[in-house]
């Protein structure tokens, strides 16, 4: 244990997420050692995300203002949603530059075990965005995993009644990998999701 | 570092710090086990999908001062696959987890029947042999019998007097003669008992033909019985959704009424 103010320090950074008691205190005693500049930007930085940042109101995502960026922005296609997990997930899908739609931020996944249904999640939101039928395709990007897949059945069979196109990210063999590696449902994923070779 | 090599079925994941989870097994030799599965978030990771819950593998472990260590994983059934495209499925199945999880209270104590009836309940809600809800209150009152709390759905569960009688009591554990009848009995429809004895004893050709009322105040019983004899409540189990499909109008399919809600 440190005195007063080195120890709070150290638990308050023991609390963010991956980071362990020993981490807390490396990084504690490199915020010490730093110049008293950059940890007042840090601290400013820290500060500033609570106060400005908020969610869009349309999309879930991370904003300064009511809407964010991409929602106000009249080049992005209105008929095509993307719906992801988690703010992370936006940014991960823009920076692939592949995607021109707006976006629609779920806020997790649907996960009993940890009492988490459909109504702890944005869905009553994204229902009431597609109820005008301007939006003809829905993108299902959840996470590949268990709880990812199992949101995108429960999404898929909830907006099927609307007829709009419902497609779901290809799952599929990681790009460098060797395929022995692979396992069996990744591997299962992706004879299902092969495409046809045009040469 | 002492090696070990079990089959189990993966119960539940948490995330353990940058890449890693800390993964929960019931498995055939040595009853529950927490491990650490390094890297496993990585989409390079050699273990895959293989450490998604319902998972049934082969794994080997290192014994670890805390926590074992996952060395090796093979799949031998892909329950997850097969259950999760099913969202009814999806949700009963992940009650059937966390039930497991409650009722092998000590780690590393063997519990091979409560393995083995884990195992059967995931084959056949992946085989979509029967409704999932059926297969998760067979299941529920399978696995409290194997845990000492058998419910008795013939005979009074207090005095033994021989049934079939009418009522039924939580807190006695199954039915009870008009004699005892503890306050706080209920009286369940006779097609309802009928179920109910025939999920505990896995007579599937009864409980497949049963109606939805039956199904409906059946569930409700078990959740009852279920709630009694754990501590704390279960967080999926009202998150289950449950459909009754009425089966009176059999001459014309257009008319099969859905019923869908969360119990
Ligand atoms: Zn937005």
């Amino acid at each position: 244990m440190y005195e007063g103010v080195v120890q709070s320090l150290i638990d308050e950074l023991g609390r963010l997420p991956g980071v362990g008691p020993k981490s807390a205190q490396r990084i504690a005693f490199h915020i010490l050692a730093a110049d008293a500049d950059d940890v007042h930007r840090l601290a400013t930085a820290l500060n500033e995300v609570k106060e400005k940042v908020r969610f869009c109101v349309a999309c879930g995502n991370v904003a300064e203002a009511e809407q964010c960026q991409i929602c106000r922005d009249p080049r992005r296609d209105q008929s095509i949603l993307c719906v992801v997990e988690e703010p992370k997930d936006v940014v991960a899908i823009e920076r692939t530059r592949e995607f021109r739609g707006r976006y629609h931020v779920l806020g997790g996944a649907i996960s009993p075990i940890e009492g988490i249904g459909p109504d702890e999640l944005r869905v009553k939101e994204l229902m009431t965005r597609l109820a005008d039928g301007s939006i003809t395709e829905l993108i299902i990007a959840t996470d590949p995993n268990l709880e990812g897949e199992a949101t995108a059945t429960y999404l898929a069979r909830l907006v099927k009644p609307m007829g709009l196109r419902v497609t779901r990210l290809a799952s599929g063999l990681p790009v460098g990998g060797d395929l022995e590696y692979a396992d069996e449902v990744t591997l299962g994923r992706a004879f299902e999701g092969r495409r046809q070779l045009d040469v | 570092m002492a090696l070990y090599r079990d089959e189990g079925v993966v119960l539940r994941t948490q995330k353990l710090g940058e890449a890693d989870r800390i993964v929960t097994l019931l498995t055939r030799a040595n009853g529950r086990v927490r491990a650490v599965a390094k890297g496993v978030r990585r989409t390079s990771s050699r273990f895959g999908a293989r450490l998604e819950p319902f998972m049934h593998v082969d794994v080997q472990f290192a014994a670890g001062r805390s926590l074992d260590i996952v060395t090796q994983v093979e799949t031998l059934t892909p329950f997850g696959t097969m259950i999760c495209s099913d969202y009814a499925s999806y949700t009963a199945g992940t009650a059937i987890l966390e039930t497991t999880e409650r009722l092998s209270a000590e780690e590393r104590e063997p519990a091979v029947q409560q393995y083995q009836l884990l195992v059967g309940a995931l084959r056949a809600l992946s085989g979509r042999i029967h409704d999932s809800g059926l297969v998760l209150d067979a299941y529920l009152l399978r696995g409290l019998a194997i845990a000492g709390f058998a419910p008795n759905f013939t005979d009074c569960a207090r005095c033994s007097t021989a049934g079939p009688h009418r009522l039924f009591s939580v807190q006695a554990g199954g039915m009870v003669c008009g004699g005892c009848r503890p306050p706080g009995s209920v009286a369940p429809h006779s097609g309802t008992v009928a179920l109910l004895g025939a999920l505990l004893a896995g007579e599937w050709e009864i409980a497949d033909a049963s109606d939805a009322r039956s199904r409906r105040e059946a569930s409700g019983i078990t959740a009852a019985f279920l709630q009694w004899h754990l501590e704390r409540g279960l967080r999926s189990l009202p998150l289950v959704e449950r459909v009754y499909r009425e089966r009176n109008v059999i001459d014309d399919e257009r008319q099969e009424r859905h019923d869908v809600e969360a119990v």
